[in-house]
C-alpha cells in the first residue's frame, strides 16, 4: 500500500511535497505570529510557541481532510479482495502523519540551527505528546473517514469545523494564560491536552502545563473503536466501481 | 471449489431497495467453465463480484476453496493515477509476488511500449483491456472470473487472450460472463441464464441459449 506514495506523481520534486507543504504553512504562520507578536500571554519564545502549536494542528486537521473521501478514488483496487478500506485509511494516515513528523523534525532542527530557537528541554515528553496526538488525529480521522462514506454531510462540515475549532485547540493560546474558570473548559477539548504536553516537553519549567491526559487517552480510545466499528460496517457495504 | 449458497443481494437505490440477486446457488468445480448469459442489468457483473470477494453478499454465504482471481474485465483492478507499470508493481506486491518477471511478461503481452510508463487513466479503452487482461495473467489462480473482456479489443487481442486463457490455463475453472452466447458456447461447458434476478441452470448451450433468447423478447 506504500504505493499510494505515488500520489504525488514522478513530476518535478514529486513526494516531496509530502513535507514541503506543511513545513511552508508552518514557516508561514510561524512567521506571522513573529511579525504581529501574538499575544499569547507569556514571554516564551515565539517563534518555538508557533512551531509546536501550528504543527501539532497539522496532524489532527490534515489527516481528517486527507481521509474523508480517501475510498472513493481508490474503489476500483477494492475488486482485490485483500484491499480493504482499512489499509486505505492506513496508508493515508501513514503517510500524513510522517510527513507532519518530519516537516515538524527539520523544522526544529532548521530553527535551532539558525539560532532562532532553542532545544526543547525534555525529547521524550515532546515525543510522547506528538504521538498521542497522532493518535487522536489517526483516529479521528478514521472515524470521520469512515463515517463520510456513509453522508456526504461529513465533508462539508469537517472544514468549517475545523476552522472553528482551531482557535480553540490551544495552537494560538496557552491554557496558563487562561482564567482559571475558562482553563477547565478548554481541557474539554482534546487537542489542547496534546498541544501543553508537547510544549511542556519542549519549554520544561518555564512553562505550567495543564492537561489532562487520562481525557486524552480517552477520546483516543473511543475515537479508535468507534472508528474501526465504523470502518468494518463500510467494508461490508463496500460496491467496487 | 466455489460453492455459492442462497445468496441475495439488495442495493439501495431511491426508490428503496432492489433486488438483483434473488436466491442463487451453484457449484463450480476444478476445471470446470461456467458460462453466464443475461440482459443488461440481470446482474451479472454483481454475482462476479460477489464470487470474487470483493463484495459481501446481503444473505447467504460464498465458499471459496480454490484460488479465484479478482474479476477480470476491462476497466477496473487499477489505480488510474498509477502508470502501468505501477500497477503492475502493485498487484505483483499485494499477491506477494516478484515483479520483475512479470513486467517482462506485461511488456510482452500487451505490446504498449512506452505507454507502460503513462498513468492508466491516459490509456484507450482497448489499451486498458491489454493492461487489465496481462496483469490477470501475471498471477495464477485455480479460477478465474472473467467479465466482457472480450467486449473491447482487435482481433489481434482475441487471439492472443484465447490462447493465454484457454489453452495455457485449460486445466483452471473458469466463470464467463457475457453477452456474447457465441463466445460461451465456444469455451463453456456449463451454461447458466440470469433473468430478474433468478439463475437458471443448463448442461446444454442450446437451452440456455433457448432462454435467454425469450427473456430478450419479453417485456
Amino acid at each position: 500500500m506504500r504505493e499510494i506514495l505515488t500520489r504525488y506523481g514522478r513530476h518535478n520534486i514529486g513526494f516531496l511535497w509530502l513535507f514541503v507543504e506543511p513545513m511552508l504553512f508552518t514557516t508561514g504562520v510561524t512567521i506571522l505570529w513573529t511579525l504581529s507578536k501574538s499575544v499569547h500571554g507569556s514571554s516564551l519564545p515565539i517563534v518555538a510557541f508557533a512551531l509546536t502549536g501550528y504543527s501539532s494542528v497539522l496532524l489532527w486537521r490534515n489527516m481528517p481532510a486527507r481521509c474523508i473521501g480517501a475510498i472513493e478514488p481508490n474503489l476500483a483496487l477494492m475488486y482485490h479482495r485483500n484491499v480493504k478500506a482499512i489499509d486505505i485509511f492506513l496508508a493515508r494516515l501513514l503517510l500524513e502523519a510522517g510527513g507532519a513528523t518530519i516537516s515538524f523534525v527539520t523544522l526544529t532542527l532548521f530553527y535551532i540551527n539558525i539560532g532562532w530557537l532553542d532545544p526543547p528541554n525534555d525529547v521524550l515528553t515532546v515525543v510522547e505528546g506528538w504521538l498521542l496526538m497522532a493518535w487522536f488525529g489517526a483516529s479521528a480521522a478514521m472515524f470521520l473517514g469512515a463515517l463520510a462514506e456513509k453522508s456526504e454531510l461529513v465533508e462539508r462540515l469537517w472544514h468549517p469545523f475545523s476552522y472553528i475549532v482551531f482557535p480553540l485547540s490551544g495552537a494560538a493560546f496557552m491554557v496558563d494564560a487562561l482564567p482559571t474558570s475558562v482553563q477547565k473548559l478548554a481541557l474539554y477539548v482534546p487537542m489542547v491536552s496534546g498541544v501543553e504536553l508537547i510544549r511542556e516537553g519542549y519549554f520544561g519549567q518555564a512553562f505550567r502545563a495543564h492537561y489532562d491526559l487520562s481525557y486524552l487517552l480517552g477520546c483516543c480510545i473511543l475515537f479508535t473503536l468507534l472508528a474501526l466499528a465504523r470502518v468494518a460496517t463500510v467494508s461490508r457495504e463496500i460496491t467496487p466501481e | 471449489m466455489i460453492v455459492v449458497d442462497h445468496v441475495h443481494k439488495v442495493y439501495p437505490t431511491r426508490q428503496g431497495d432492489r433486488a438483483i440477486l434473488n436466491d442463487i446457488s451453484f457449484i463450480l468445480a476444478r476445471g470446470e467453465k461456467l458460462g453466464v448469459i443475461g440482459r443488461n442489468g440481470a446482474g451479472k457483473s454483481t454475482l462476479v463480484r460477489l464470487v470474487s470477494g470483493a463484495e459481501q453478499p446481503t444473505s447467504g454465504t460464498i465458499t471459496r476453496s480454490m484460488s479465484v482471481s479478482w474479476p477480470i474485465a476491462f476497466g477496473g483492478a487499477f489505480q488510474g493515477a498509477l502508470t502501468g507499470f505501477d500497477n503492475v508493481r502493485f498487484i505483483s506486491r499485494i499477491y506477494q509476488q516478484d515483479y520483475s518477471q512479470n513486467i517482462d511478461f506485461v511488456q510482452d503481452f500487451t505490446e504498449l511500449g512506452i505507454y507502460l510508463r503513462e498513468p492508466v487513466r491516459s490509456y484507450s479503452q482497448g489499451m486498458r483491456a491489454r493492461l487489465a487482461f496481462a496483469i490477470s495473467m501475471i498471477i495464477e489462480f485455480d479460477c478465474y472470473l472473467i467479465d466482457e473482456v472480450i467486449a473491447v479489443g482487435d482481433a489481434r487481442f482475441h487471439e492472443r487472450c484465447a490462447m493465454e486463457l484457454f489453452q495455457k490455463r485449460a486445466d483452471r475453472a473458469m466463470l464467463i460472463i457475457s453477452h456474447d452466447a457465441e463466445y460461451v458456447r465456444n469455451h463453456c461447458n456449463k451454461f447458466a441464464v440470469l433473468h430478474n434476478g433468478d439463475m437458471s441452470l443448463y448442461t446444454k448451450f442450446d437451452d440456455a441459449y433457448e432462454k435467454h433468447m425469450q427473456n430478450m423478447h419479453a417485456t
